[in-house]
């Protein structure tokens, strides 16, 4: 098993609703957040072009924050996700300095907190929150190993990208193009 | 030490190219909603579902509200039987919680008191502050007639303050949504089609081949069931071509984007229908079959060449005519969207007419992927005494002006106010519930003059708006997530309703309108319009009439029936009568001359910006609604303020800095209250400058909000009238940077 999230950036509209989401869901305190969005601007007018994305932790196959955690707080799971046991956690901030993606985040009561893949919703059978609330549908999630996953199915008829591929992350959120 | 919010790169794409992060911009501030024990995930079986409806904005879509265990709110959730949002609320909808969790809510009555020269407000019960607001009520109509008291409101609390003053006895009611938003597509879809758009909008975007957007941005305009829609078509490959001075988040998706030049949207469209017609590549069939004056209009349109149009809109011939055999290619499963926010040149009603023409013209009303055939389900009135009828009302002070408005203008109702323009009639005190006035309407100083003319002002919000600030009585509302509202009955491809059910108990004294209302109405001695001890009462009466109960509902949240009007969409050659005075599509007004009106729409030259000034354009962002939620911790969280975007050759010119603030000046001298940052980005044509509506809050109560960004608002005091429904034309104002803080000298 393998969990991965395509993005599509042709309907991505920039809302923030993957944000408000998560933060409700996760409980993530007003002022941080797990996922955000980038919205990328090239061009001169009227040649102009946006790209829109929704990001996270890329829940990377080769994570940099795995492997240079002190304490063993970062770790993988079932399915490749990254998680932080919060209370192994001591704060060193060594792994937001890794993480080339700045997916993390030092939260108010001490840890570092980021995306879980909502594993307490995928235990249950559900997607992500912010897979379903998504009003563009934009947000494709599943196990890359079966070829029927929503995540699968996406990245088969498209193409797509992974951001900062040279940092050499084998990173696992694909960005449809 | 690096921080997420640290967030805003600048990437190497290209002039002008940034990267912005957006959501918790804040460092400091506001702490977790719950306390540290609550800090994990729940899971939703731990949980109890709550039907609801949002009142975020008005699109209102059906949700589940989440409590746990202890009582509080954790998420609310869209409801997947629901046709406004299929399970997928949008951010405001997503963040609604903040509404209610806002700690600087109204939490109680509060009266103006005057102690030695100062105003203050002092908080009062409830029994004191209706006891005010009904003394004011009776000494009103003694006095003037039940018709001067006015009624500005807007959503769900506007419904039951609604059936209050019918009872009463006045039917001067104005929302912003006739003459500040979508007045004039309703005038110029009724004159062609005979029928309104309505909300929500019956197009067909889910399942069109080609979406064109006339300055409507959709995706920013966050209108869930639309923006899910243009999700789907962009699925399926539809063309999108949109026209909009500025890169919208839609033109970014658009195969075709026509960055016209502002103002001079009409000769396009006129443009548009000459191709179709002169290329022979409108719906032939359809035209003869359906609708009227077709010679006329192809006679009129004769000389509205592609060639005529580039000269005044600098959009190219080849793309005029490229863009109109792409939607003659997907007729008629086109959509030529009529917009929303409509009121931008005076002409505006004029403009919706060509809209509608053109989709005549594509054959697209009434077809799959044009406009679909909406219904609704009526809901049955509580038994109740008939209303009286009013000696007068707003359509009585027009003498013959803005004939075709249908519903209360709210300007006029402000004129109205204001004893020196001597209106036959006259308004002398106001409800204003869920409005907030002063960030609204246009020309401030109309507004002040009129709130400081009237005897009294009572005014029904959940929070310290502006509009509060010159109340004489504030009733506290709670919000939509702790009361019971009307059913929303809404008009859709499946007739449905939604049930909207209180979640939790109403936070410090806060209390529904339905009970304030019924609470004036006993007091006034109008029980008998108030038969009932309890909404549920009311509620479970009608849902039962309607074949289901309010037990039912609250498990359901959302009702879906069968269609009665017929089918979604005109037949093969089926013989359809239109509500129109020939019974046909107008391509020809009748009904506009017959007013006097061009029966046929005409360009008409607006004015340009002069040397150093800008048009200013303003719009949505997709996490907030107008002025109401910039507070909302949640969703402020995720925009803070606004900035005005301007085009990197204008910032050249002044020297302007990403991110520095400068102050705007109209071209009245009217200067913003507050500084706006600016936002150096090519999205934005070099004629004009762009702001989100909503920001630049002047109440220092709004914890958050105040003193964010500049409001629009304030800027735009050349009010460019319709004249056939009275819409109050925004666009045609002008600003120029003042890069130090105005009056500085001064102050030291």
């Amino acid at each position: 098993m393998r969990y991965a999230m395509a993005i599509d950036t042709k309907k991505c509209v920039g809302c923030g609703d993957c944000v408000v989401a998560c933060q409700t869901e996760n409980n993530v305190p007003i002022g941080y957040c797990r996922d955000w969005i980038v919205e990328n601007v090239s061009g001169s007018y009227p040649n102009v072009e946006i790209e829109l994305r929704s990001e996270r932790c890329n829940h990377c196959d080769n994570a940099p924050c795995v492997r240079c955690c002190p304490t063993g707080a970062s770790h993988i799971v079932e399915g490749g996700i990254v998680k932080v046991t919060h209370n192994e956690c001591i704060g060193c901030g060594a792994c937001i300095q890794s993480c080339p993606y700045d997916a993390r985040y030092s939260h108010p009561d001490g840890y570092v907190d980021k995306c879980t893949f909502c594993d307490h919703r995928l235990a249950k059978g559900q997607s992500t929150a912010c897979v379903e609330v998504c009003p563009t549908s934009c947000l494709y999630f599943g196990d890359l190993e079966d070829p029927n996953s929503d995540v699968s199915k996406a990245l088969k008829n498209r193409s797509w990208k992974v951001l900062a591929p040279e940092a050499g992350t084998k990173p696992q959120l694909y960005f449809l193009t | 030490m690096k921080t997420r919010r640290d967030f805003i790169k600048i990437s190497a794409l290209g002039t002008g190219a940034a990267t912005l992060g957006l959501s918790a911009l804040n460092w400091n501030g506001v702490k977790a909603l719950y306390a540290a024990d609550e800090q994990e995930a729940v899971s939703d079986e731990e949980m109890t579902a709550h039907a609801t409806y949002c009142e975020v904005c008005f699109w209102k879509c059906a949700g589940w509200a989440y409590t746990d265990k202890k009582g509080s709110i954790r998420k609310i959730v869209g409801n997947a039987d629901d046709p406004h949002c299929k399970g997928r609320l949008c951010p405001r909808g997503t963040g609604g919680v903040g509404m209610y969790n806002d700690e600087v809510r109204l939490k109680t009555p509060l009266i103006r008191e005057t102690v030695g020269g100062k105003q203050y407000f002092r908080k009062a019960s409830w029994d004191e502050a209706l006891g005010l607001v009904t003394s004011k009520m009776k000494e009103v109509s003694e006095k003037y007639g039940p018709e001067a008291f006015a009624l500005f409101n807007h959503g769900a609390p506007g419904s039951h303050f609604k059936h209050l003053f019918h009872a009463y006895g006045s039917g001067n009611e104005g929302e912003p949504a006739w003459a500040q938003c979508r007045g004039p597509r309703e005038v110029g879809f009724a004159a062609t089609f005979g029928s309104w758009i309505g909300s929500p909008e019956p197009t067909d975007i889910r399942d069109t081949r080609c979406l064109v957007l006339i300055g409507s941005h959709i995706g920013e305009n966050m209108h869930n069931g639309q923006v899910q829609e243009m999700s789907t078509a962009i699925d399926r490959g539809a063309t999108i071509i949109t026209v909009d001075p500025r890169l919208s988040t839609a033109a970014s998706k658009s195969k075709y984007w026509l960055p016209i030049k502002p103002a001079t949207d009409l000769a396009l469209l006129l443009a548009w229908i000459h191709v179709l017609i002169y290329e022979d590549i409108y719906d032939k069939d359809y035209i003869e079959k359906y609708a009227m004056g077709f010679d006329q209009l192809k006679t009129h349109v004769k000389n509205m060449t592609p060639e005529w149009a580039y000269g005044i809109t600098t959009i190219k011939p080849d793309l005029i005519r490229r863009t109109a055999r792409e939607m003659a290619a997907a007729s008629p499963a086109v959509i030529v969207h009529p917009g929303r926010h409509v009121v931008w040149y005076g002409d505006d009603s004029q403009r919706e007419r060509a809209i509608a023409m053109l989709n005549a013209l594509l054959g697209s009303w009434g077809r799959r992927g044009g406009f679909y055939f909406k219904e609704k389900v009526p809901v049955p009135r509580f038994p109740q005494p008939e209303y009286p009828h009013p000696a007068w009302d707003w359509k009585d002070n027009l003498d013959g002006r803005y004939p075709l408005s249908s519903m209360g203008i709210t300007t006029e109702l402000l004129k109205a106010s204001i004893p020196e323009l001597g209106y036959k009639h006259q308004i002398k005190a106001w409800m204003v519930a869920g409005t907030n006035l002063p960030l609204t309407i246009p020309d401030n100083e109309l507004f002040k003059k009129a709130a400081d003319a009237v005897e009294f002002i009572v005014v029904v919000d959940t929070m310290p708006m502006e509009i509060v600030k010159y109340a004489d009585v504030v009733l506290p509302e709670c919000t939509y997530l702790e009361r019971y509202d009307y059913i929303r009955s809404a008009s859709h491809r499946e007739p449905n309703i939604a049930l909207r059910a209180p979640v939790v108990k109403p936070k410090y004294e806060t209390k529904p309108a339905w009970w304030i209302a019924k609470q004036l109405g006993e007091r006034l001695g109008l029980g008998a319009y108030f038969n009932y001890n309890d909404i549920e009462e009311v509620l479970d009466w009608q849902l039962k009439k309607l074949g289901t109960s309010l037990e039912e509902m609250k498990k359901t949240g959302v009702k879906k029936f069968p269609r009665r009007s017929g089918a979604l969409y005109l037949h093969e050659g089926e013989d359809y009568e239109f509500n129109t005075n020939t019974g046909k599509i107008e391509l020809y007004s009748t009904d506009f001359e017959d007013h006097g009106f061009d029966p046929l729409p005409n360009y008409t030259e607006h004015p340009q910006p002069q040397d150093n000034y800008y048009r200013l354009i303003y719009g949505r962002a997709p996490m907030h609604t107008f002025s109401r939620t910039s507070n909302n911790p949640n969703l402020w969280d995720l925009m803070e303020t606004n900035s005005v975007w301007v085009n990197p050759k204008v910032a050249d010119l002044w020297d302007l800095k990403n991110s520095q603030e400068v102050w705007l000046q109209n071209q009245d001298g009217v200067v913003s209250e507050f500084p706006v940052k600016v936002r150096i980005t090519e999205r934005i044509r070099w004629d004009s400058v762009y702001m989100v509506h909503g920001f630049g809050h002047n109440n220092k109560k709004l914890s958050r909000a105040y003193g964010h960004g500049a409001s629009d608002s304030k800027l735009i005091t050349n009010v460019m009238t319709d004249p056939m429904m009275g819409g109050t034309g925004m666009r045609g104002n002008f600003v120029t940077f003042l890069t130090e803080k105005p009056g500085k000298e001064l102050e030291s």
